[in-house]
């Protein structure tokens, strides 16, 4: 296989094939519970972002060095990566504030919220323990492509939350049932959602 | 007798008052992914609530220790060692539901069910009370992936099928598979969620009349209606 469609099938794979949200429903608390407004979904998709990457950067590099050389992976990866999120999270909290105070204020308050976003936790493990692809090799990531994976899952979790708080916005001033007020419409706009992105599967054999 | 009816009451209220999933809307992640089919909500929801009881008696029974800065990793750390526990377990002794749940058994160590009895339940309350609230909200967090995956897996295949069983058929249908896909998940969800909305709703509206409130009252438990 070509590497450059490597790369490209990993990234497409994570971003709309296999979309965090709607098809393998990692994440949702802060898809039903945050985006209620454009504005915050913005701020919530760009720090998902930001500690996702690092987050599954140092997990991989964790992983491939520390854990597995020692052999204690297997049942130590779970604290570790917490551990390391949850660090990272806060570090990257202290720096934010410190040299950029407008980042701060657009996306601070997200951040500790991310600690205990599964999407983080999910993609960090997948980046060292690929499972879900297709591809015809049981193969382990390498570094960059375990960052283009990531960048893919927390793309494809930007977009779908985006597209979310759009439709929520629209429909805060429309006459719904009102037993479906709030969040069980929210579940049905994600139920129609994930009807549209279910076209993707199969795409490019994936 | 005190005790016993408060006991009573930290254990029933994950039923349906405090239901994690319905009312708390915490956890949602990893119940809309393994409801499929009942025999995975059956597995999941013993694991949740394996985690939960455990990490609610640790929890509890060290709160006078924790410092309140460094609590939240404390709690992580006593989580993610139950969930090693079950992580591991289950691939030793059911490799087969294991690698249907896959990425969701490591995750229950960030689902909010967990933290948030922590935090908000176990660090303030006795052992006892702590063991009951984990065990009763498990198993309301069970009950709704029972219900959820009967209906989807009913409804999606046409049958239910446990532990290599036909328990229920449905007899020749045609079944709409996408039940058990991703969709399915979200709608089962939402129309529950709307049935118990409008449950409550009505419930509320039938209160005010009994108390013989004024004229819009009615009105609204008609409209609901």
């Amino acid at each position: 296989m070509n590497e450059a469609y490597r790369y490209f099938l990993v990234f497409l794979g994570a971003l709309l094939i296999y979309n965090i949200l709607l098809i393998r429903f990692i994440a949702l608390c802060p898809l039903i519970g945050v985006s209620t407004q454009v504005e915050t979904s913005i701020g919530m998709a760009m720090s998902v972002l930001f500690v996702m990457t690092m987050a599954s950067a140092a997990s991989w590099v964790a992983w491939n060095y520390i854990l597995k050389p020692l052999h204690v992976g297997e049942f130590l990866y779970i604290p570790v990566f917490i551990l390391i999120i949850a660090s990272l999270v806060q570090f990257t909290e202290m720096v934010i504030k410190k040299t950029s105070p407008p980042l701060y204020r657009a996306m601070g308050i997200y951040l500790p919220l991310i600690t205990t976003n599964c999407a983080v936790l999910a993609a960090a493990t997948e980046s060292v323990k690929p499972g879900f692809l297709k591809l015809n090799v049981a193969y382990h990531f390498s570094l960059p492509e375990c960052l283009v994976y990531t960048i893919g899952v927390a793309l494809g979790f930007g977009i779908v939350i985006i597209i979310f708080a759009c439709i929520r916005e629209r429909l805060e001033t429309s006459p719904v049932p009102h037993a479906f007020k709030g969040a069980p419409l929210a579940f049905m706009i994600a139920a129609i959602l994930s009807l549209a992105f279910m076209g993707f599967a199969n795409l490019l054999g994936l | 007798m005190e005790q016993k009816t408060t006991a009573w009451h930290e254990f029933s209220k994950g039923f349906v008052l405090e239901n994690p999933l319905m009312k708390l809307m915490v956890g949602l992640c990893s119940s809309l992914a393994v409801s499929n089919r009942v025999e995975n909500g059956i597995f999941m929801g013993i694991a949740v609530t394996f985690v939960l009881v455990f990490s609610n008696v640790i929890i509890a029974s060290i709160r006078k220790r924790i410092p309140d800065q460094i609590r939240i990793p404390i709690f992580i750390v006593v989580i993610a060692s139950f969930v090693t526990i079950v992580d591991l377990s289950m691939k030793a002794y059911f490799p087969a539901v294991y690698a249907r749940l896959g990425v969701w058994i490591p995750l229950i160590v960030v689902n909010c069910i967990i933290l948030a009895r922590a935090e908000g339940y176990a660090y303030k309350n006795t052992v006892f009370n702590s063991f009951m609230d984990g065990l009763g909200m498990g198993i309301g967090y069970t009950c709704v992936l029972l219900i959820m995956g009967f209906i989807r897996e009913l409804l999606g295949t046409g049958s239910i099928v446990m532990f290599n069983t036909r328990l229920v058929s449905l007899g020749p249908f045609n079944a709409p598979a996408i039940f058990i896909l991703f969709p399915g998940a979200f709608l089962t969800f939402g129309c529950l969620m709307a049935l118990l909305q409008r449950y409550e709703m009505r419930k509320k509206a039938a209160l005010e009349v009994k108390k013989g409130a004024m004229a819009g009252t009615p009105a609204a438990s008609e409209e609901v209606a």
